[in-house]
């Protein structure tokens, strides 16, 4: 039963990992791209790189992590707050939702160096991004999932001496709580894009610095080696959402 | 514990919309007051206006002397058309709502729903969630929610409707005991003709939208005997004969309006 599920997409990405071993070290891949064959790596080579480099890259994917976490964790806050705000208030919601929209149109790419500028290359800037990439779907979301609440079930509430805390905690926290999660698990997946510009824009360590340097120095097979990486810490992030969800939401 | 309900010249709009006309009604401490009328005539709408979640357009509604919102909040217990019961709880978390939410410690309030549980029928179904219960049994899970509220005056609105007839004449007889005993003023919404006089002292019937209460008969709450008994009695065909006159007479002047 289990393996239906996660047994079709392994065996898609083993067939298209083999295509690639096979074009790469027969030299077609780069024939057809007219490199030099180092510039174009085999996923076995990216496995020995990974491996030869395992210290210097999860050192990097260390401090990658901690920024994503970080960033993720005042997303989730902030973007919580905001919405439970806007739930309260339609005067605040109403002022405020077109900020909300506008936070999402920033260009990560202009804002980032800016960042940089203003509170050096320390964590702070890539925080910020990442936390301003993950706010815009956690609130959204959450928004949602509290539009959804029953009015009916409040007013049973209300007759039953429910106050207005008891209430918010009772009934409208758990009809948001879905929203919430899928929020979250968007979140999750574009943190670490935000982690990446954040480091791109300045930066002395960290998975997206490697990568830059590494780009410098054309060394593609380590560049490779870092994505994987950061698509395992992008995934595990999501299934891990997935999971506390599952734990949480018991009732769907 | 007992408390009594009153209405005089009770109006609604909702917006552009007359919902409710004009309702007189009365109901003495610890009777149960059927209202009966056409879809749409505003029954939904006296029930949440008489238990303080909705404020009124024009007229007075007093429950136990308060006529403000907040007051009338405070003696009514309502129990809404759909059971509401919360897919998070369990069913008897679902039953002790109220408890909790008057300040009861979640175990003593389970406690207390749980005796209930026995004497309706439910015993084993404790931990079941919501949609895991049958109809007739949500039905009872929202009923003890209400009763357990402990408040002086139930709001229950057509609280049968989405039962199959067999399942909704075994509640009304298993009803009228637990009604009795919880010595509550019970104010009942319903379609059914039969229900209205087998389980109400009085039956109000409202005129089509915009509702007005037209007239007034008596139930037949409390007979002796089994329900099917009861309900084939020539005392009941004539209630019921009267009622659905009533009920037709005026759905035929609301088409021709
Ligand atoms: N919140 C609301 N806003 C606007 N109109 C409403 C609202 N609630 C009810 N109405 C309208 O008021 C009228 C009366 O509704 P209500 O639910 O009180 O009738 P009812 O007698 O309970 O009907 P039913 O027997 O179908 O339950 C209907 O036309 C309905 O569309
Ligand atoms: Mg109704």
């Amino acid at each position: 039963m289990k393996a239906r599920i996660w047994l079709p997409p392994l065996l898609l990405v083993l067939f298209l990992l083999g295509l690639w071993q096979l074009a790469a070290s027969s030299g077609f891949l780069a024939d057809v791209l007219g490199l030099e064959d180092f510039l174009v790596p085999a996923p076995s080579e990216i496995a020995d790189v990974l491996w030869q480099d395992r210290d210097l890259i999860f050192d990097n994917a260390g401090t990658t992590l901690v920024e994503i976490a970080a960033g993720f964790g005042l997303a989730l806050i902030s973007g919580l707050a905001v919405a439970v705000a806007f739930r309260g208030s339609d005067l605040v919601r109403r002022a405020g939702y077109p900020l909300v929209v506008a936070s999402q149109t920033i260009p990560v790419i202009v804002i980032a160096p800016v960042l940089v500028v203003w509170f050096g290359y320390g964590i702070w800037p890539k925080l910020l991004i990442i936390s301003l990439i993950c706010f815009f779907p956690i609130t959204v979301n959450t928004l949602d999932g509290l539009r959804r609440v029953d009015p009916e079930a409040v007013r049973m509430m209300r007759s039953l001496d429910g106050s207005r805390m008891t209430i918010f905690r009772r009934v409208e926290v758990p009809t948001a709580l879905p929203g919430v999660f899928t929020g979250a698990r968007i979140a999750a997946a574009v943190a670490v894009i935000g982690a990446v510009f954040g480091e791109w824009a300045g930066s002395d360590k960290g998975l997206g610095h490697l990568i830059l340097q590494d780009n410098a120095q054309l060394m593609t097979a380590r560049m490779f080696a870092s994505v994987f990486v950061l698509s395992l810490i992008a995934i595990s992030l999501y299934a891990l959402i997935g999971l506390l969800e599952r734990a949480v939401v018991r009732w769907r | 514990m007992t408390a009594t309900v009153s209405a005089r010249g009770l109006t609604h709009r909702f917006g552009p919309l007359d919902v409710l006309g004009g309702v007189d009604l009365e109901i003495e401490a610890g009777a149960l007051l059927a209202l009966a009328g056409p879809s749409g005539s505003g029954k939904s709408t006296l029930l949440e206006i008489t238990g303080g979640l909705r404020e009124q357009s024009g007229g007075l509604v007093e429950v136990n002397g308060s006529a403000d919102a907040a007051g009338r909040l405070r003696g009514c217990a309502w129990m809404p058309q759909r059971d509401c019961l919360l897919p998070w709880y369990s069913a008897l978390d679902n039953a002790s709502l109220a408890l909790v939410n008057q300040g009861k410690s979640r175990r003593e309030a389970r406690k207390s729903a749980a005796e209930r549980f026995e004497h309706f029928g439910l015993e084993g179904f404790e931990t079941a969630r919501p949609d895991e219960l049958s109809g007739g049994m949500r039905q009872r899970v929202a009923f003890i929610r209400t009763l357990l509220s402990a408040k002086p005056v139930l709001l229950l609105d057509e609280p049968l409707a989405a039962l199959d007839a067999i399942t909704r004449a075994e509640l009304q007889e298993w009803l009228t005991p637990v009604l009795r005993e919880s010595g509550a003023t019970v104010l009942l919404v319903t379609h059914d003709v039969e229900e209205a006089i087998y389980l109400a002292d009085r039956v109000t019937v409202l005129s089509p939208r915009p509702g007005r209460s037209i007239a007034t008969i008596d139930g037949m709450r409390g007979s002796p005997g089994r329900r099917d008994e009861v309900v084939s009695s020539p005392a009941f065909n004539r209630k019921r004969e009267e009622l659905l006159g009533l009920l037709r007479s005026d759905q035929a002047r609301g088409a021709a309006r």
